[in-house]
């Protein structure tokens, strides 16, 4: 498939805006149950549903650019029975005004106790939007990563694998990026932040390399000979019905060399997983790299997203042998 | 339930290219808008099509043949394109089942032609939204045109008869009888997609011939030139005429 760079910015900024929602939402919980200091709400909390908000924000007008009709948009809303770009198309706002609703909860500091948990731990606004705002973010993940995983045809796509690492790519950018805000926010919780942000990075590791294996070993179940029906193992194609090409060249092909995916595998790896990795452990120390891991990653997940379209073969190529 | 589709036979297609330009004739000048080009005339000419004709060369030289393959919406019975619309605009039409685009609802996501395996559909790029086959849904139940024209236009144009159209579900239908009778076939069945369209095999065009049909039955001693003239009295060849 051709990559188009408004679904790669809308899929790699949504995905560290959630992952930012989630990380705020898991510290909260933490200090919920007294395992860390609690931070303030307004200069944390608040401030980190804004900068997650603005990552939402910018996917989703990154995703305009997508549409030929953007003027249309609303009308994408309405076959969320049957199709995940639809139920994305919904869930997308609902979890933006979630973290709106989450932060201006702190913002305002709506922290009266609506019940008690055993253990007086009083339950307020904040955690019950928060609770909420997890869902949706979930939610989110899993619709975005459906919408190609729920298309048989790409058999690249088409594996449980797309939606787990969906999450936890989105998961690890989200926790480097709440690191990075902590550095300057919070310096007490970056340590905290960079922890979990190495454990999701290396599962993060595990499951995208598991898909590149299977990924690599893919059998495609259609052939010329199912393609056109005719059972000879030898089929040359001479023409291909468009002089100047058509749609079904352009949209079909990225037009890399195979020495340049060949080369841009290792290089999504170390950008993604081992610089982060690398810079997370060194954070420990020196909590201001956080920014730096987080930058690196990001353009780390640009790559891995261009591959991720790049990669899956689609069975029209099939009538397009001359590209 | 009725199922319109077309038959293509690639026995008989020749690869004249006929069905693509009275396509693209009669579906660019209709009440939906033309079919958008982009250089035309120049180097480089690129547009929306509904057909297209291909041509593959199968086996290795000298043992060659040349099949031409007409490429168009299948109308698939389960056509994995409609559910994925976000907006509807991807729909098949229970009374006859044509898949068709609602060109005013549709976004242009370009996600359909993602779940199509057959690349049967391709976006206008300057209207900027999705363009398929409809079968020519404007021409099949027009009332104005002569009864003998509501076919679609590739069909009608189609030199050598390579395209049949009708309902696969009518078991007495033109097309019918033609994929049960020639060995008609779906392409990519692995997918499930179930496509309305069939097309019919090449078949070896070969009549056996032995030796003793190519010797004049009448002509035992192998003479040339013409028979003698029997007589009046001698029953004549087909037993009517006498001369
Ligand atoms: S051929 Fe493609 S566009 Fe046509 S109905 Fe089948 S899946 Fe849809
Ligand atoms: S391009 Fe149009 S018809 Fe295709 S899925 Fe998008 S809205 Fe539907």
């Amino acid at each position: 498939m051709k990559p188009a760079f408004s679904v790669i910015f809308l899929t790699t900024l949504i995905g560290a805006g959630q992952g930012l929602f989630l990380a705020l939402y898991t510290g909260q919980l933490y200090s919920f149950f007294d395992l860390l200091p609690a931070q303030d709400s307004r200069s944390f909390y608040a401030a980190g549903s804004i900068l997650a908000l603005a990552f939402l924000c910018t996917g989703l007008i990154a995703s305009f650019f997508h549409l030929g009709h953007p003027e249309r948009a609303w009308r994408t809303a309405t076959q969320w029975r049957t199709s995940w770009l639809s139920r994305e198309v919904i869930v997308l706002p609902a979890f933006m005004g979630m973290v709106f609703l989450y932060g201006t909860a702190h913002w305002f500091d709506w922290r009266t106790p609506l019940f008690e948990l055993p253990g007086s731990r009083a339950v307020d606004a904040t955690i019950i939007l928060g609770a909420l705002g997890t869902l949706l973010c979930f939610a989110l993940f899993v619709s975005t990563a459906m919408i190609y995983a729920c298309l048989r045809f790409l058999q690249e796509w088409h594996t449980p694998l797309t939606v787990i690492n969906y999450i936890l790519l989105g998961g690890s950018s989200g926790f480097v990026l709440a690191g990075a805000f902590s550095a300057v926010d919070a310096p007490q919780m970056s340590g905290f932040y960079a922890g979990w942000a190495i454990i999701i990075t290396l599962l993060a590791f595990i499951t995208r390399t598991a898909s590149l294996i299977r990924n690599a070993r893919i059998k495609p179940k259609s052939s010329m000979r199912t393609a056109i029906g005719i059972k000879h193992p030898r089929i040359v194609q001479k023409a291909q019905g468009a002089m100047g090409g058509s749609f079904n060249t352009r949209e079909f092909f990225h037009g890399k060399s195979l020495a340049f995916m060949r080369a841009l595998k290792p290089a999504f790896l170390v950008m993604v997983f081992f610089v982060p990795l690398a810079l997370l452990a060194a954070a420990m120390t020196a909590p201001s790299v956080l920014l730096v891991a987080f930058i690196m990653q990001y353009i780390g997940l640009l790559a891995e997203r261009w591959f991720f379209f790049a990669q899956a073969n689609h069975p029209q190529n099939l009538y397009y042998q001359g590209i | 339930m009725t199922q319109l589709a077309l038959v293509i036979d690639l026995n008989v297609c020749v690869g004249c290219s006929a069905c693509v330009t009275s396509c693209k004739e009669w579906n660019t000048s209709g009440a939906a808008g033309p079919l958008c080009d982009t250089n035309p005339y120049d180097a480089e000419p690129t547009g929306t099509f509904f057909n297209r004709v291909q041509t593959f060369e199968v086996g290795e030289y000298p043992k060659t043949e040349t099949v031409h393959f007409p490429k168009s919406c299948l109308h698939c019975e389960d056509p994995p394109c409609v559910p994925v619309c976000p907006t509807g605009a991807s729909y098949k039409r229970k009374e006859d089942g044509i898949v068709l685009v609602d060109y005013d609802k549709c976004i242009g996501c370009k996600y359909c032609t993602w779940a199509c395996p057959y690349g049967a559909r391709e976006i206008d790029e300057q209207q900027k939204v999705m363009k398929k086959c409809t079968l020519c849904v404007d021409r099949i139940y027009s009332t104005t045109l002569p009864e003998r024209d509501r076919r679609p236009s590739c069909v009608l144009a189609c030199p050598t008869s390579a395209r049949l159209f009708g309902d696969v579900h009518d078991p007495d239908s033109v097309v019918s009888r033609a994929i049960r009778e020639s060995g008609g076939y779906a392409l990519m069945p692995e997918w499930g997609t179930q496509p309305a369209n069939h097309y019919l095999p090449r078949r070896k065009s070969t009549i056996t011939i032995r030796e003793d049909q190519l010797v004049r039955a009448d002509n035992p001693l192998k003479v040339d030139g013409k028979l003698p003239k029997p007589s009046r009295q001698e029953p004549t060849l087909d037993d009517v005429t006498s001369w």
